[in-house]
């Protein structure tokens, strides 16, 4: 179905099964139980999920198959940003227009930088993105003030043309993006009992442009253009002398996980208008090497799970703070209690960053497929252990008690 | 007239002289060695034919189009087709999708932006590749990852990846470096076996004597940059030229 084999249908619909019903498997808690600060399922965060799964997507097409390695794809996700608040401020409020920008802006200026760091490769071709991507941070941050409004950030404002819109709303406030009219940050609760869930238009585009972006990086992988992607990562020597010029290929790799960096660069956007130079800085190109390669870099879905992941540390595991460790450790005799909270407190709140580093640090030594390879293992041990049941069976069966 | 030309080519490396006043001509569907003691330039003049090096001086003609200034891929897509003397193949691809690629290659030449149709829908290439598998003789293997197969199997599937392309000259560069005799016999007779098949142009370049002497129709023996001599096999062998820079050295050792 859809030009794919069984088994990318079968990843395709877990996909979309997680991402449309993520309101409620992000909130397995109720919402005045002590473990609700584990719920991710508020729109905000479920958004960031889905929009960093788009950018970790494209960044895997570029990184998981021709294995050049990008420091600088913030870059496009700032760009992204950017063009879609002009869209906002100058066209109107409607996400469409500013999501078409953004995407082609992105891919231009992917182009740009790709054709002049392609022509380097390794380590030679990431620094070249990390200096490309570095210099736009700081055109951003200070010499492009007037198209960027520097470090304040791009904003809307009430003087803004929006020619195809309107400059305010008959209240006289900023008017909200929309898709035709759905306001993108509307959102409905669900009571069930205690627990709460939330759905929100603005994540529920989010989530289904995300599955077409996964749709389409799926399509790559199958398709020659996939292959010959795999095959420069493999052995360049060997296309070149099969008469295949690795250039334009990595090139398009590039391209198309840039404009995959500014679609969810728009969506960003898209969901609170308005963009900062601190988008495209290095920590975030950074990021999304992390997201990929803790996901498991080459294949489908480990992008998708690594931003998942590395999204949930930084909202929730960011929110534990002191008091809350003290609830956690009130059972144990005071100075015990002030001890533990004393060593867990520098892995928790601003420190969430150390327990991510730890975990990252234990995936990369022991699981080199990311989080994909883990779940494979563990696949693996269960169907070892039915056959292995299986087996035993049959023996008892064979071997009838005496 | 040959099928490749080359003519007075001169290449130095700073106080090196490599090659000097190269001239040699392949005749089309021939089977031509060029044999010589170690560093006598016969790496350097392969690197000129496939475009990897660019010589001082001199001319490369293949089918009266110059060769020169032309990248690998350029100079591979006009029919010259590299066998490297340790097996490059794609190790992080399965037997059937390292033969494929030369396939999209023949087909869709230097670059095709194909990204929306899957592999398994373009049944010319499919085809294609798996009867190029059955003559390699390793249709059994096409879903092995290729990088665990023995050095021989890679050799058989990196020259199955050349043939696929239907080249007109095919190079090989000391295809038997490092094998074993059974495998080197193994090697020798697909190359017979190719050749009886096929419109082709062979050109290679070897250390082992017993490899040259059962293939070559004609071969140019090249010492100190310089082709010493050119002729058949028999009358090579018994050459008192060549007995004194090679054979006497080989026998001797």
């Amino acid at each position: 179905m859809l030009g794919l084999d069984k088994k990318d249908m079968t990843t395709l619909l877990v996909v979309a099964a997680l991402v449309l019903l993520a309101p409620f498997i992000l909130n397995p808690f109720p919402a005045n139980s002590a473990m609700a600060q584990f719920n991710a399922g508020y729109p905000d965060l479920m958004q960031r999920f889905v929009i960093f799964g788009i950018f970790a997507i494209g960044f895997n097409i570029l990184f998981g198959l021709t294995g050049y390695l990008s420091f600088g794809h913030a870059a496009f996700l700032g760009v992204g940003s950017y063009s879609a608040v002009w869209m906002f401020k100058l066209l109107s409020m409607n996400v469409i227009p500013a999501i078409l920008l953004s995407v082609i802006v992105a891919g231009l200026f992917a182009l740009v930088i790709g054709f002049i760091s392609l022509r380097r490769t390794g380590i030679y071709f990431s620094i070249l993105t990390l200096a490309f991507a570095q210099m736009s941070f700081n055109l951003a941050y200070s010499v492009l003030t007037p198209i960027t409004n520097g470090e304040t950030g791009l904003q809307l404002t009430l003087e803004d043309p929006r020619i195809l819109g309107q400059t305010a709303t008959e209240s006289g406030g900023i008017p909200v993006t929309n898709l035709f009219g759905i306001e993108m940050r509307g959102s409905e609760t669900l009571y069930f009992g205690d627990w709460s869930f939330q759905f929100s238009a603005g994540y529920y585009l989010c989530a289904i442009i995300m599955l077409i972006s996964f749709y389409i990086s799926v399509r790559i992988f199958r398709s020659p253009f996939g292959l010959m992607l795999r095959a420069i990562k493999s052995n360049k020597t060997r296309m070149n002398y099969t008469g295949l010029n690795t250039k334009p290929y990595a090139l398009a790799a590039f391209v198309i996980s840039g404009m995959y960096a500014g679609l969810a660069g728009g969506l960003l956007a898209s969901m609170d208008p308005l963009a900062g130079a601190e988008r495209m800085q290095w920590t975030a190109s950074g990021e999304v090497v992390l997201m990929t390669i803790l996901g498991g870099a080459g294949t489908l879905i480990g992008p998708v799970l690594g931003a998942g992941f590395i999204k949930y540390f930084e909202n929730i595991f960011s929110k534990i703070n002191e008091s809350v460790l003290h609830s956690w450790f009130s059972f144990l005799p005071e100075s015990v209690e002030n001890g533990a909270v004393w060593v867990a407190e520098h892995f928790v709140g601003g420190g969430w960053s150390l327990t991510l580093g730890l975990l990252f640090m234990l995936v990369v030594t022991f699981l080199p497929g990311g989080l994909v390879e883990g779940g494979q293992r563990i696949i693996k041990l269960f169907r070892r252990r039915k056959a292995d049941d299986g087996a035993e069976q049959r023996a008892a069966k064979s071997h009838p008690a005496e | 007239m040959g099928i490749l030309e080359v003519k007075n080519v001169n290449k130095r490396f700073g106080g090196l002289k490599a090659l000097s006043e190269v001239n040699l001509s392949v005749a089309e569907n021939s089977v031509h060695a060029i044999i010589g003691p170690n560093g006598a330039g016969k790496s350097t003049l392969l690197n000129v034919l496939v475009g990897k090096l660019i010589p001082d001086t001199g001319s490369v003609m293949f089918d009266g189009q110059s060769v020169l200034g032309r990248t690998p891929y350029e100079i591979n897509q006009m029919g010259i087709s590299r066998v490297f003397q340790t097996p490059e193949i794609f190790g992080d691809l399965t037997v059937m999708e390292n033969m494929m690629i030369p396939c999209f290659a023949r087909r869709d030449g230097s670059f095709e932006l194909n990204a929306l149709t899957g592999v398994s829908k373009q049944v010319d290439i499919r085809e294609k590749a798996e009867q190029m598998l059955i003559d390699m003789n390793m249709i059994d293997k096409r879903h092995m990852h290729s990088a665990s197969m023995s050095r021989g199997d890679k050799r058989r599937l990196e020259i199955g990846m050349c043939l696929a392309q239907e080249p007109r000259l095919l190079l090989l560069d000391e295809p038997t470096a490092g094998m074993a005799r059974a495998d080197t016999n193994n090697t020798i007779d697909l190359l017979k076996q190719i050749k009886a098949e096929r419109d082709i142009t062979i050109a290679i370049i070897e250390h082992d004597m017993h490899v040259v002497f059962s293939l070559a129709e004609r071969i140019t023996v090249l010492a100190q940059g310089t082709p010493l001599v050119e002729d058949v096999p028999a009358k090579i062998k018994g050459h008192p030229k060549v007995r004194e820079a090679y054979l006497g050295e080989s026998a001797a050792a």
